[in-house]
Formats: C-alpha cells, sequence, structure tokens
C-alpha cells in the first residue's frame, strides 16, 4: 500500500520531522514501511522558463534556437529539435549540470556548431505521462498551464515533490489500506489529534426513488448496499490535485467520475463501482446469488460462468457486475453516459474471496473485501463520492441515497482486564492509561467494557487488547526476562542415531545432500520400475507447479541419481553422496501416508567399486551396530546391474539394497561411469540397532592362524564358505581373513580357488596342536558339505 | 712378551681407528679378543713366563684386553652414530611435498546452520520434536487459528494432496500435535522442511526449511518470549548483537512480532545488505493466541505460550553470502566442500 504524505497530512497534523524519523516510528508502532521515495527526487536543477524568440537553426532543417527568460534577468540560449512551441510557452528548462529521471545529465553544448545551454523537456524527461498533465502531447516539449514562476523548480512548480511511502498491511488490518486508516495509526504513534472531515452533499437535483430499486436477496452475503444517483454527469479528467494524489499511490488517472470511484476507495477503503443507469433494467438492483448456468462477460472483455456460490448485483434479468470483483461489460462509464448509479457496499470477505479465486480474477476491490470491510464505512464513502462529484462539478447528485442495510450496528464489547494484560506483557500501565491508547484507536468505554470500533474486526479477545497496549506502550520498552524452571534439554535416542549416522558417513568421506522431496511420475521410468511396482503408487499433489514436482516420491534414488548427474555434467571428477532422505509411502486416501527415512548412498568416480559401497554399508552398520543382517544376490532388483546386486535383510525384513546401478538407468542419468548406490532403512537400523554394550576382557591367551586354500565351484559365493567355517570352528573362531580369490589356468575353469586365514583363540586356554587340529577337521568337514574341497 | 703386547694395544687402537663399519668392528673383536685371537695366543705363551714376571705380565695382559675392549665399545658408539647421521642426510625429502589425505565428507551448510541453531535451543532446556510433513489441514490451518477461506491462506500458497491432506506450510503443525499430547510445559522446537507453491528461482522455493519453538506453562509472558529470543540471536550472532521486536500479525500469536537484528554490515546505517534499512528480519514470534491454546485442549486462562518461526535458508544464505538458494538442492560437490 502506497501512502502519499501530502494526503495522509489532511488528516493529521505531523511535526516537521525527517522521513527516516516517520518511518522508523510508523514500523515500530505496527505498520511496517517498506521504503519511500519523493517524486522528482532524481531531478535537479531543472526550471521553469518562458519561450522568449524561437530561430531556425542555420545548419539544419528541424532544430530551432530559442531564447528562455529563465526569470534571472539573462535570458538562456536553448537548441531544441521539437515542433510544438511559440513564443510565450511556459516549458520545462533543465540547465547546464542539471539532472534527469534515470541519471541522464544535461551539460551545455554545441549543436550544429550553436551554442545550447541545456534541454528543453518532454514529459517523459522529467519521468511523466500524459495521464499526470492530459492537456500536454507526448511527443514534445511539456507546455506547462499551471500557474507558476519562471526560475521556479519545476517538481514544484507542477506539483511533482510529493513523498510515496510503501507500507506493508498485515491481514489483520483491513482498515489501514486506506488513508484514513494509516492517518489514525500515524495520529496515534505520535500522540497528535486526527480528524476527518464529515462529507456533505448539496444535492437539489430532485428524487431517485423511482429511477432505481435496490434490494439485498442474500443478506448473509453483503451485509448492507447503498447507492446513488448523479445525473447530467460531466466526463473529463479531474483537477490536478486529484491526479497528482492518485498518481502517489499508484493509480493512473483515468476521468473524473473514474478518479472519484478509486479516489474514495484509497481515502477511505471502501471500494465503489459506478453504473451507468441505462443498463440497469428496470432500475432494479438486486443482490443475490448468480444462478447456475448464468454468465457475465467482466470490463476486462472475459466472459465467466458463473455458479450458485458467487454473489451478484443483476438487474431485473441478468448479472450486470460479479460482487465486490468487477463489474459487468456494459456497466462502465462511456462517453454518452449522461446518468450513473454510485455504488457502496459491503460484501461478505470469505464468499468474494471464493468467487475472485474460482473466477481467477482478483482485483483491488476483493483483495480489500476478502480481508472483512466495516458495513459502517459504506455510506460516509458513498457521501464523500458525491460531495467529491459536486466539487469536480462532474454531475448533479439526486436528492435521496438508497440504501438496504442488514448490518449489525452493535460494537463488539471486550473487557477491559488491566492486570491481565499488565501480567501477560510484563509491563505496569493502570487502566487509564490503557485507555489513553485504546481511544486513540477510536476504542470507547462502557464501565469496563471497550466498544471496539467496526472497522477493527481483528480485536476480539483480550489478548488482541492487549497486543494493541504492546505496540503503542513500545515494543522495545518491555523488558526481556530469562524463562523459569529447570527444563532439561535433550536430543531424542533416534536423533542422537541419526546424528550418528550423519557423523559417519562424513567420516567416510560421504558429502552431505538435500534434495527435493516430490519428483516426477516418469523419474520411475528412468530408473527402470516395473510397471506394476506397488512402489508406483504415490502421493499426489492435486496444484503442482509442474510435472518435476508433482508426486512425492515413494523411493529417494531418483533424487540421488539427479544429483549424482548433475556433478557429473557440471564435470566434477567424482562424487561420493549421501542423504537421510524422506520416502513417503500413501496409506488409504483419507490418511497420512507413511514417512520412511532412508539412509541412501551414491558415488562415481575415485576407483570406487561394487566393494568400495559395500565396504561403507557394512562399516555404517557396524558402527551403528546392528549385527546379524543376511546379505543375498539380487538378481531382478531393475534399476541395478543384475549381476552386482545385493540385498541385505535381517530376520527376514529387508533392511537395504547395494548395487552398481544398471548401465541403462546410468545412461537414462546422462552418466556413462559407472555409478554404485545403497540404501538402507533407518526405521530398521534404530530398531535392531544395539545400544548397550559391555566390556570383554582383552584375551590372555594366544591365537593362532591357519591358512586354508579351497577349491570350489565358481558359482559358490565366499559367504557360503564362510558360514561353513563359521560354523565349523564354534567359539574358537575369532576373525575369518579372505586373502585370495584365484581363477585361471591350473584350475578348472568352471572352479575357483579361495584362499582364507583363519584364526582361532580360546578364553580360558592355550590352544593345543590336538585341538587345533579337531577344529580344522570339523571346519574342513564344513567346508566339504559346502562344496569345497583343499587344494592340492 | 711385553712389547708384544704393547705392540698389540698399539696395532689394535691404530686397527680400531681406521674401522668404518659395524663388520670390520665384530672381525677385530675377534682377531684381537676372540678365542684364537692375538691376545689369547699371548696369553697361551704365560705358562712360559717366571712366577715373578707372570702377575705382571698378567696384569699388563689384562689392561691391554681392558683397553680393546673400551675402544671397541667406543669406535662402535661413533661408528653408529656417524651411520645414523648418514642415514638421516640420504632419507632428506621436501617436506612442502602436499600430504596424502583421506576423504572427508562435507556436511550440507543447511544441516551445520541447523544443528548449530540445535544446539543453542537444546542449551536452552528446549526439545527437538519432529513430525509428518504431508498432514491434515486441520494440524496445519484450522487449529492454528486459520480457518478455511481465511485471508491468511493466501500468503502461504499450498500444495493439496485432497481437501484435508496437504503438504505443511509450516511446522506448526507439529506444535499442535505436542500440544494435544503433552501436558504443559513444554519446550520445543520444531525444525523441518515445509511447502509452499512458490516457482523456483534466486529467492523462492517449493520446499524450504523452518525451525519452529513452543514454550507453553504458567505464567509465560511477553517478556520471556523477548528474553528468550535475544540469548538465541546473542547466541547466534554474537554477544553484541543489537536486537528490535517489530509488531506484526500472524493468527496463531497475539500480540505478534517480527524480530529484526542490526544490519551486521553497516550496525543500522542503512545499505545493500539491509536494503537501506539498517536491520535484517530474521524472525517472526508471538504470544501463542488463547485460540489455539485451547483448540489444543490448553486452558489459557490457566497457561500461556509464545511461539516463534525462521526460515534456516536465509539464516544460512546470510552467514555465507550465498545470493542463490538453488544452490541449496543442486547439491554441487564444489559448493559442498567450503563449508
Amino acid at each position: 500500500m502506497n501512502l502519499s504524505m501530502r494526503w495522509l497530512k489532511e488528516f493529521v497534523t505531523l511535526d516537521d520531522m525527517p522521513m527516516r524519523d516517520f518511518t522508523e516510528a510508523m514500523t515500530m508502532s505496527g505498520s511496517k514501511v517498506e521504503g519511500w521515495e519523493t517524486e522528482g527526487s532524481e531531478i535537479n536543477n531543472v526550471i521553469v522558463g518562458k519561450v522568449l524568440s524561437l530561430e531556425k537553426h542555420p545548419d539544419s532543417d528541424h532544430m530551432w534556437i530559442t531564447q528562455i527568460d529563465t526569470g534571472s534577468g539573462e535570458p538562456v540560449q536553448i537548441v531544441t529539435g521539437a515542433q510544438n512551441l511559440k513564443v510565450g510557452d511556459i516549458v520545462p528548462v533543465a540547465m547546464d549540470n542539471s539532472l534527469l529521471p534515470g541519471g541522464k545529465k544535461i551539460k551545455k553544448g554545441k549543436l550544429r556548431g550553436v551554442e545550447s545551454n541545456g534541454m528543453l523537456c518532454s514529459l517523459s524527461e522529467l519521468g511523466l505521462t500524459k495521464h499526470d498533465f492530459p492537456y500536454a502531447i507526448e511527443d514534445g516539449i511539456f507546455v506547462i498551464q499551471e500557474q507558476c514562476a519562471l526560475g521556479e523548480p519545476i517538481c514544484k512548480a507542477i506539483g511533482f515533490d510529493d513523498t510515496k511511502v510503501e507500507f506493508e498491511i498485515t491481514s489483520n488490518r483491513p482498515d489501514c489500506f486506506s488513508v484514513i486508516g494509516l492517518a489514525r495509526e500515524a495520529a496515534a504513534t505520535f500522540h497528535k489529534s486526527f480528524s476527518v472531515h464529515a462529507p456533505a452533499v448539496k444535492a437539489g437535483h430532485g428524487s431517485c426513488a423511482d429511477m432505481l430499486d435496490v434490494k439485498v436477496e442474500a443478506p448473509d452475503l453483503c451485509s448492507i448496499y447503498s447507492a446513488r444517483i448523479v445525473k447530467n454527469v460531466r466526463v473529463k479528467p479531474s483537477p490536478r490535485w486529484m491526479r497528482e494524489r492518485l498518481r502517489a499511490m499508484g493509480v493512473r488517472p483515468i476521468n473524473n467520475i473514474v478518479d472519484i470511484t478509486n479516489y474514495v476507495m484509497l481515502e477511505y477503503g471502501q471500494p465503489m463501482h459506478s453504473f451507468d443507469l441505462r443498463f440497469i433494467e428496470e432500475g432494479k438492483i438486486r443482490v443475490r446469488r448468480a444462478k447456475d448456468g448464468e454468465s457475465i462477460t467482466t470490463l476486462d472483455g472475459v466472459e465467466h460462468k458463473l455458479t450458485v456460490k458467487n454473489l451478484v448485483i443483476a438487474d431485473a434479468n441478468k448479472p450486470i457486475a460479479i460482487a465486490g470483483v468487477m463489474g459487468g461489460e456494459y456497466s462502465g462509464i462511456v462517453d454518452d453516459t449522461t446518468t450513473i448509479v454510485f455504488e457502496s457496499a459491503c460484501f461478505n470477505g470469505a464468499s468474494v474471496r471464493t468467487t475472485a479465486r474460482d473466477q481467477g480474477m482478483r482485483t483491488d476491490a476483493s483483495s480489500r473485501y476478502e480481508k472483512g470491510l466495516d458495513p459502517n464505512n459504506c455510506l460516509p464513502a458513498l457521501e464523500r463520492a458525491c460531495e467529491l462529484v459536486e466539487l469536480l462539478d462532474a454531475g448533479d447528485v439526486l436528492d435521496d441515497k438508497i440504501v438496504d442495510d442488514h448490518s449489525s450496528k452493535e460494537r463488539r464489547r471486550i473487557q477491559l482486564d488491566a492486570e491481565w494484560i499488565n501480567r501477560f506483557l510484563d509491563i505496569q500501565l493502570s487502566a487509564d492509561e490503557m485507555k489513553a491508547i485504546l481511544s486513540k484507536l477510536e476504542c470507547e468505554f462502557d464501565g469496563d467494557d471497550i466498544l471496539v470500533p467496526t472497522f477493527r474486526p481483528d480485536l476480539q479477545h483480550k489478548a488482541d487488547i492487549a497486543e494493541e497496549i504492546a505496540r503503542f506502550y513500545g515494543y522495545n520498552r518491555i523488558p526481556g526476562t530469562a524463562l523459569g524452571g529447570g527444563a532439561q534439554g535433550k536430543y531424542s535416542e533416534r536423533q542422537k542415531f541419526e546424528h550418528t549416522i550423519n557423523d559417519t558417513m562424513l567420516a567416510l568421506g560421504a558429502s552431505e545432500i538435500m534434495t527435493y522431496s516430490f519428483i516426477s511420475p516418469k523419474y520411475y521410468d528412468k530408473i527402470l520400475m516395473p510397471a506394476n511396482s506397488p512402489l508406483r503408487k504415490s502421493i499426489t499433489i492435486s496444484n503442482p507447479l509442474g510435472e518435476d514436482t508433482s508426486i512425492m516420491r515413494t523411493t529417494a534414488l531418483p533424487s540421488m541419481l539427479e544429483v549424482l548427474s548433475r556433478n557429473y555434467n557440471n564435470r566434477n571428477a567424482d562424487a561420493c553422496l549421501f542423504e537421510l532422505a524422506s520416502e513417503y509411502l500413501p496409506t488409504s486416501e483419507d490418511k497420512l501416508p507413511i514417512e520412511k527415512t532412508k539412509l541412501i548412498v551414491g558415488m562415481y568416480g575415485n576407483q570406487s567399486d561394487y566393494f568400495t559401497v559395500k565396504g561403507m554399508a557394512e562399516q555404517i552398520l557396524e558402527k551403528l551396530c546392528v549385527y546379524g543382517w543376511e546379505i543375498e544376490a539380487a538378481f531382478e532388483e531393475t534399476s541395478y546391474h543384475p549381476g552386482r546386486c545385493a540385498v541385505l535383510s535381517i530376520e527376514g525384513n529387508r533392511l537395504g539394497i547395494i548395487g552398481e546401478i544398471h548401465p541403462k538407468v546410468a545412461e537414462n542419468y546422462g552418466i556413462s561411469d559407472r555409478v554404485y548406490c545403497f540404501s538402507l532403512d533407518v526405521d530398521m537400523m534404530y530398531e535392531y540397532a544395539k545400544t548397550e554394550k559391555t566390556y570383554t576382557p582383552l584375551p590372555k591367551f594366544p591365537a593362532v592362524t591357519r591358512d586354508l586354500a579351497l577349491l570350489c565351484e565358481d558359482s559358490t559365493p565366499v559367504l557360503t564358505l564362510e558360514k561353513a567355517i563359521v560354523r565349523g570352528a564354534g567359539n574358537l573362531l575369532e576373525k575369518i581373513k579372505l586373502f585370495d580369490v584365484y581363477k585361471g589356468e591350473q584350475i578348472d575353469s568352471t572352479k575357483k580357488s579361495v584362499a582364507f586365514s583363519i584364526i582361532l583363540r580360546s578364553g580360558d586356554s592355550t590352544l593345543t596342536d590336538e585341538r587345533i587340529a579337531a577344529t580344522m577337521k570339523k571346519i574342513m568337514k564344513e567346508l566339504e558339505k559346502a562344496g569345497a574341497i583343499l587344494r592340492s | 712378551m711385553k712389547q708384544e703386547l704393547e705392540a698389540i694395544r698399539e696395532k689394535a687402537m691404530r686397527e680400531l681407528d681406521e674401522a668404518k663399519g659395524q663388520q670390520i668392528l665384530e672381525n677385530l673383536r675377534i682377531k684381537y679378543l676372540g678365542k684364537k685371537g692375538e691376545l689369547t695366543s699371548i696369553l697361551k705363551q704365560m705358562g712360559g713366563l717366571s712366577a715373578e714376571e707372570r702377575p705382571k705380565i698378567g696384569q699388563l695382559a689384562n689392561e691391554v684386553r681392558a683397553f680393546i675392549e673400551a675402544d671397541l665399545v667406543k669406535r662402535a658408539a661413533e661408528l653408529k652414530e656417524e651411520e645414523t647421521l648418514k642415514r638421516l642426510e640420504k632419507e632428506k625429502i621436501d617436506v612442502t611435498l602436499p600430504g596424502v589425505r583421506r576423504e572427508l565428507g562435507a556436511k550440507h551448510p543447511l544441516s551445520i546452520e541447523l544443528d548449530a541453531i540445535k544446539e543453542i535451543f537444546v542449551g536452552m532446556g528446549f526439545e527437538i520434536v519432529e513430525g509428518p510433513e504431508v498432514e491434515y489441514d486441520y494440524y496445519n490451518f484450522e487449529a492454528l487459528n486459520i480457518p478455511k477461506d481465511h485471508p491468511a491462506r493466501d500468503t502461504q500458497d499450498t500444495f493439496y494432496i485432497n481437501d484435508n491432506i496437504l503438504l505443511r506450510t509450516q511446522t506448526s503443525p507439529v506444535q499442535v500435535r505436542v500440544m494435544e499430547k503433552q501436558k504443559p510445559p513444554i519446550r520445543i522446537i520444531s525444525p523441518g522442511r515445509v511447502y509452499r507453491s512458490d516457482a523456483v528461482d534466486a529467492t523462492h522455493s517449493p520446499l524450504f526449511h523452518q525451525i519452529e519453538g513452543l514454550v507453553v506453562d504458567k505464567g509465560i509472558t511477553f517478556a520471556d518470549l523477548k528474553g528468550t529470543l535475544e540469548t538465541f540471536v546473542k547466541r547466534m550472532y554474537g554477544e553484541d548483537s543489537v536486537v528490535r521486536f517489530r509488531p506484526h500479525h500472524f493468527p496463531f500469536t497475539e500480540p505478534s512480532a517480527e524480530v529484526d537484528v542490526q544490519c551486521f554490515n553497516c550496525h543500522g546505517e542503512g545499505c545493500r545488505l539491509c536494503k537501506g534499512e539498517g536491520w535484517i528480519e530474521i524472525l517472526g514470534c508471538g504470544m501463542v493466541h488463547p485460540k489455539v491454546l485451547s483448540n489444543c485442549g490448553i486452558d489459557p486462562e490457566i497457561y500461556s505460550g509464545f511461539a516463534l518461526g525462521m526460515g534456516l535458508e536465509r539464516v544460512v544464505m546470510r552467514k555465507y553470502n550465498i545470493d542463490d538458494l538453488r544452490l541449496f538442492y543442486e547439491n554441487d560437490v564444489r559448493f559442498l566442500k567450503q563449508f
């Protein structure tokens, strides 16, 4: 919301103060200033001059040599290319060393050999348009028709020197979307008196009772509808003062009637509308719900299909405006309009909001209505509009106003509980001091009851009153105290568990990433997810920004691959990344999905291979004390290389997956390097993590190491042999170390040689040769059962 | 024999002096002191000496032996020292060559700052609570005093799943869930992902992180809110930070405030960083609206509380001078490794 300082000062007398002090104080009392600017502040040393003479430039067929009187006695010679000047014209003169908007500098110089000591300016060179000065032409020098003195700075002379302040108005304060509302706040902020003049309409041009019949048929959606008729409308430009104010507020002047409606809306915060009476069939105005199937073409030429949810202003037969949003195409003021109806009404905010949203058109009026306007503001605004019509001689106002009022005049009562407020805010003000603050905001009192003005629908509870007291007492005068009570802050066990995952992954050399939780359904194709996979059933966003962010991921794999791909394309030679990522698994339609946390790790480059990721997975599981997991080759995980993928499980539940990404998937992501990933279910790891540790004494007796070179089928997993060794060695086994896997010459091509170091140790004695031999025999027996023999 | 012994001593001394290397030294030891060594063979001739001479020669022989032994030890030490010096000289390297590094992972900048913020609040007695991101409309809006058709819903452009389920636009629903379940005193922060339908650009993202806080107890005042947040800001931005509380509006708090910290760059003068305002807005807060308390089954006549909320991305962008929010979600390792 822009505010003209000049307009503001019509309602509140402010001491002269630097703008910075004004904006600071307003901000601190709750009307936040986003910025401010003085019009024409970019213009310097541009003054009013009068054309004394015009003479053709000897060396140009279009330039003129002018002598300009700038009031200094000595005429100034300026060469101009404009063709619209005549002797005696009053013009803006940019003198030598002057500044124009956009940082343009004017210096004296020679134009085709003739000295020119400045420049005569057009409207646009001053940053203005024809809307600001309708009498001026666009392509020529701005010939000024204002009362002004020669030599006067141009901005002052043409009233282009107002200061406009931009406020951020919060949604609870529709009253502050107006000059009057902000003036009230300013008066309370600076302890000044505030006065709004009561509009007075002379009228005297006859009765309108038989010309217009107004009826509110939906009083739940329209608490008051008021109207007044103006005949013999004289459409012309508005006077300069009105145009200046509209401009300062960021509204383009159009003509006197349109300008009056805008002016009143800005001043009172009450949207106004004007209808051409000719187009109101039978002179009947009906405020009613639209009928299903009805439609209207609005002022902007767009046709809208209406439903019973939309409130309309209708005549005897059809809608002529969408209430509070926009008028119909024939409702506007045209050149031959003679009689108009001014509308000032209060529509239900929620209803306007829904309609504006459904019809896809938010307007200045609708955005005001939807915040909830004061029904008691309608009549003063209507009167103000008619007063301005008379002031501007824009038409003849008829005598009576037509009102259908269903609004409550009752003011809300809130008990002034000074003690509670003092305790709540930790301040000490007397009830009278509080009343003094509230009076400034036009609250009245009935004993201990505060009578809240109807323009403040936000004041409903004593906490709301506390805020009013706090903001004018000064938020920053309230002390700061430390919280009492001895609360113990802490992280939950689960949070600590996740911290451990993060720290361990970082230590293992993986960098943390953060990715969007929503993806495109196409990403499932990209990772070759089977068409019938249950993971394709995702939570779908009904109003997504685009397809790429339209569903909640059921797997974090595409997000990881996306990031790896981006790094690969950015020519980062290697990447090793992880994320604690959420996956969203739908349950039933009206229930929330299950949000699962997964640890997902991805890498390429850096000589990584399958065993690099597997090692990482093993280490994180070890660090988290998750034991007893099983691993099995997986051939049918479609995102992964069928020969290089394993599934981890624990007690038959799937814990995670490790593997090389399928080359086709990598290709889909534009990565020609090998990509490795693993993913572990954090919830399950947490469930199985052994949290309590006990100390095992360091061994007292020596260990023995025996090496075994075995021969088995190439297809036998090493894990099978390891398990056999575990079974055979029993509790003497300390460790198995694989040290060689060999295939090639000297061995049958269907076989492989596998070599282990087996470390045995007993906790209660030094192992004897006999015991070792017996154990090795048991191990060999198990190994043979598993299909391995000693390599001779 | 005496001369012979003297000669041996002389010779041994000379040879030991010239010996280079431990092996030569060992050979000399055998040569002189070994079972078949020169000294030994002389001593074997002692039998032929007179009883008078024998002790004298014996003593001399012992002296020579002791002398050679001592000289051997001394020479050995000398040689070892020489060898050590030689080895050290040979092993000289260019110590300025780069070290061999193990790859360390980099923590995401959002994580780094989020952890720092959590740490501060945990230190002030807060617990950390998380909740669902896909949330019921009730928890995200209605319980927070934002009924359907409330204009505040416009400022939080929401992604809907259906009429009742949405992607949370704030982490406040977590607070509602806590209040429903837990009796005061409550002192929590709820960090997490939130969603708003803003198209991606340098300063907007449809997904970002918020940290919200909630305190509910008997007798919590606006002054407690101020004191707590002042402490937070000083821990976060330094003891000399200047803070101000500015009235604002949130539907779920009353009174509401935004907290500004004086611009670190210009100290309030106004500069490009603070867009000329001299202050930088860092968080929103307020006293929990009595309606919100009663919606959650907490009697506002007995209890009061305050809530606060801040956006993580903005905090991190300011801290590291990052000018494009997209970098956080692009995860280029060259970006990640900078923090």
